[in-house]
């Protein structure tokens, strides 16, 4: 409410700076001629291609034979009918993920923010120096690394802790590889950059005084964490799990690689439906089911997480 | 440690450092510092920047802790008291407000860690006090600089702290506000009667606000006392200088008999009284305000016998409004700064001509020669010491 007043005071000042211009008619247009490239790319690349994406998921066929347009709805029913468990599978997955990669990211972010000194720098090249290496081959590291030989497994093995992940439904026998942690791991561990450095952003640009200040008004460390840095890190909490829960929940690689065909998740369907059984209409009306979803689930995550709390 | 300090209460409590050092490395930003600061005075610390001031204050505030030495509020010691435990709270220098709370959550910030019960009628009662209640749910980005400030003193003030920290709060206000918020301040101080640990390096808010002046340097306390006190009688070169403004004349004293000394000038003899001679050595600096001194023409005989009295040739004149400011050369090539009223009763003296300058001997000091001249002069501000009167 204030906000908007506050905003709607903002536009007001604003106003009359462009009527000074309003002679010369090629500063109204600037910003438009600028949006140009960006508004063709996005018509090009993603508007058209959508379009034909929503029309293809209504058609009926064959590769073979062509599909034609018949407005069949029952494309997504039909769908949605045979592989709601791979998609309620990959919202789990992409959600324990998330949560797993804030856990780990959080304190990350923290420490390089405010803790880290001369060697702030370093750390985030440290976060980012995945990168330099293929998406494939990160992955395809795991492999080794979680394979039923490795160090890591005897090891859990050894500790138990592989009973847990067993009694959890996350593991089978001893393995880990092939398994719904191996394929949790992996994307965790693929998107934790997407969650550090939103949230080391958000971080970084906090005054500490405001520690401090909080201290000064009787907040223990704990307290002043909770009610002053917590909140005012949390736009970059939602940009992090935003980055990482919609990738992660379209994401194929990891359920393909550290995972089995038990395992898959949606994006694997999709994949499946368009390269290999080429039934276009069904891997449409998926698609855009899986886009449905997301939409709703962050439009419900960033009114919720972003009313009150954000700065 | 938590209660005590609610049962401290209004009144305030004294505030005692005892030998209190702090070093960051080799460096020594408060040096054997002890310090009384009676329960509800206005005592301001005041010094230029990096003299330890701030550091002083994070001390008491718990947000550094002392090297070595003791901090007492009251009877409790809290040297090492974390400082959400204390009975103290900040007016940081930049305000530093909760972005994310409007004003009424900031101000209540305090209270409602301490799990107070009574938080909307105090919240609106020292809203209403520091004249904030229509803004009461604005976020702070969205008030102006004294708003803001007042919503600082606001979040601080409604805890009843046994000690109230101010850290150059009015700093980044303009001059006008300024002086605005200085009279608030004091008023508000008188009304609540907390003691005030007031920082700055603003020599006149300090001498306007405050009731006792700690003047720092380099990590010590050169010297204290109430504004009148520190500006008539300065001790050192430093003080002489950074309180207002003092010509000095390099000199030695002789006939230390009676209440008066004589100190020789370049052959001139001037009294000084003994009660503000603060050497033991004979070569002493002789100081005198600049506006303690009379500028007439050399022609002029209408000056008081026994005043001390100087010739010298006027190099420049600016005309302030309520003063003119000259700067006059001796004959050994000494500059004196003069500040003469605006009475309308003497024409302008102009640059080039021949003047005397005389004071009353009891406006004249003397301090240790060991000492530079120049300790405490601040390039920056040689501003006009209008509004400063004994």
């Amino acid at each position: 409410m204030s906000a908007g007043a506050a905003l709607a005071e903002a536009a007001d000042k604003g106003n009359p700076a462009p009527d000074v211009n309003n002679g010369s008619g090629r500063r109204k247009w600037a910003p438009y001629v600028l949006l140009l490239p960006g508004a063709i790319w996005l018509g090009a690349f993603f508007i058209v291609p959508m379009i034909f994406l929503l029309a293809q998921s209504t058609q009926t066929g064959t590769f073979e034979q062509g599909y034609e347009q018949t407005l069949r709805f029952a494309n997504y029913t039909d769908a949605l009918s045979e592989y709601w468990p791979q998609f309620v599978r990959s919202f789990v997955y992409a959600g324990i993920a998330t949560l797993l990669c804030l856990l780990i990211a959080y304190p990350l972010a923290y420490c390089i923010a405010f803790k880290s000194g001369k060697w702030k720098g370093a750390l985030l090249v440290l976060v980012i120096a995945p990168f330099f290496t293929s998406f494939l081959i990160r992955t395809l590291a795991w492999q080794t690394l979680l394979a039923d030989n490795s160090w890591i497994t005897k090891t859990l093995n050894w500790l138990h802790v592989t009973d847990v992940t067993r009694f959890l439904g996350l593991t089978e026998g001893d393995r880990l590889l092939n398994t719904p942690l191996s394929v949790i791991t992996g994307l965790t561990y693929n998107f934790l950059p997407f969650m550090v450095l939103p949230i080391y952003a958000a971080l970084d640009r906090m005054d500490q005084r405001l520690v401090e200040a909080a201290q000064d008004l009787y907040s223990s460390p704990w307290k002043s964490f909770r009610k002053v840095t917590w909140p005012l890190s949390l736009p970059g909490v939602v940009a992090g799990t935003l980055l990482t829960f919609i990738p992660a929940t379209g994401d194929y690689i990891n359920a393909q690689l550290l995972g089995t065909p038990a395992y898959r998740m949606i994006g694997n369907v999709i994949d499946s439906q368009f390269f290999k059984i080429l039934d276009y209409p069904t891997a449409a009306a998926l698609s855009f089911t899986l886009m449905a979803t997301i939409l709703v689930l962050v439009g419900l995550y960033v009114r919720r997480a972003g009313t009150e709390e954000l700065v | 440690m938590g209660d005590s300090s609610a049962s401290v209460g209004a009144s305030g409590a004294d505030l005692n450092l005892i030998n209190v050092t702090k070093s960051f490395g080799d460096f020594v930003a408060v040096d054997d510092l002890s310090l009384t600061i009676p329960s509800g005075s206005f005592f301001a610390l005041l010094g230029p920047s990096g003299c330890g001031k701030t550091t002083t204050l994070r001390m008491v505030a718990g947000l550094e802790e002392p090297t070595a030495g003791q901090i007492l509020i009251g009877a409790d010691d809290v040297t090492y008291a974390k400082p959400y435990k204390r009975p103290v709270n900040t007016v940081f220098q930049s305000y530093a407000l909760f972005p994310h709370l409007d004003i009424f959550e900031n101000v209540a910030f305090g209270l409602r860690r301490r799990g107070n019960k009574d938080v909307k009628k105090q919240v609106d009662d020292i809203l209403a006090l520091t004249e904030l209640t229509p803004l009461a749910r604005r976020k702070p980005n969205q008030l102006s600089g004294g708003q803001q400030q007042r919503v600082a003193l606001a979040r601080a003030l409604i805890n009843r702290p046994a000690v109230l920290l101010l850290d150059e709060p009015l700093g980044a206000l303009d001059l006008k506000l300024r002086r605005q918020m200085q009279l608030e301040l004091k008023g508000i101080q008188n009304e609540v009667g907390l003691t005030f640990v007031h920082v700055t390096h603003d020599q006149e808010e300090a001498m306007t606000m405050a009731d006792t002046i700690a003047v720092m340097n380099c990590g010590r306390v050169e010297q204290m006392g109430a504004p009148v006190d520190l500006y008539e009688n300065p001790r050192t070169t430093f003080v002489a200088n950074f309180l207002g403004q003092s010509n000095f004349f390099d000199a030695v004293l002789s006939d230390r008999a009676g209440t008066t000394a004589t100190a020789t000038v370049h052959g001139l003899r001037l009294a000084v009284p003994l009660s503000r001679v603060y050497s033991a050595d004979d070569n002493v600096h002789v100081g005198v305000r600049p506006e303690k001194l009379t500028i007439t023409s050399e022609s002029s005989s209408d000056i008081p016998a026994g005043h001390n009295r100087i010739t010298g040739v006027v190099s420049d004149a600016s005309f302030i409004g309520v003063s003119t400011e000259y700067r006059v050369d001796l004959p050994w090539g000494t500059q004196v700064t003069v500040f003469a009223q605006n009475t309308g009763r003497d024409s302008r003296i102009v640059p080039g001509v021949s003047v005397v300058l005389s004071w009353d001997p009891a406006h004249t000091f003397a301090l240790d020669a060991t000492q530079s001249v120049a300790a405490g002069i601040d390039s920056e501000v040689l501003e006009s010491v209008v509004g400063v009167s004994a």
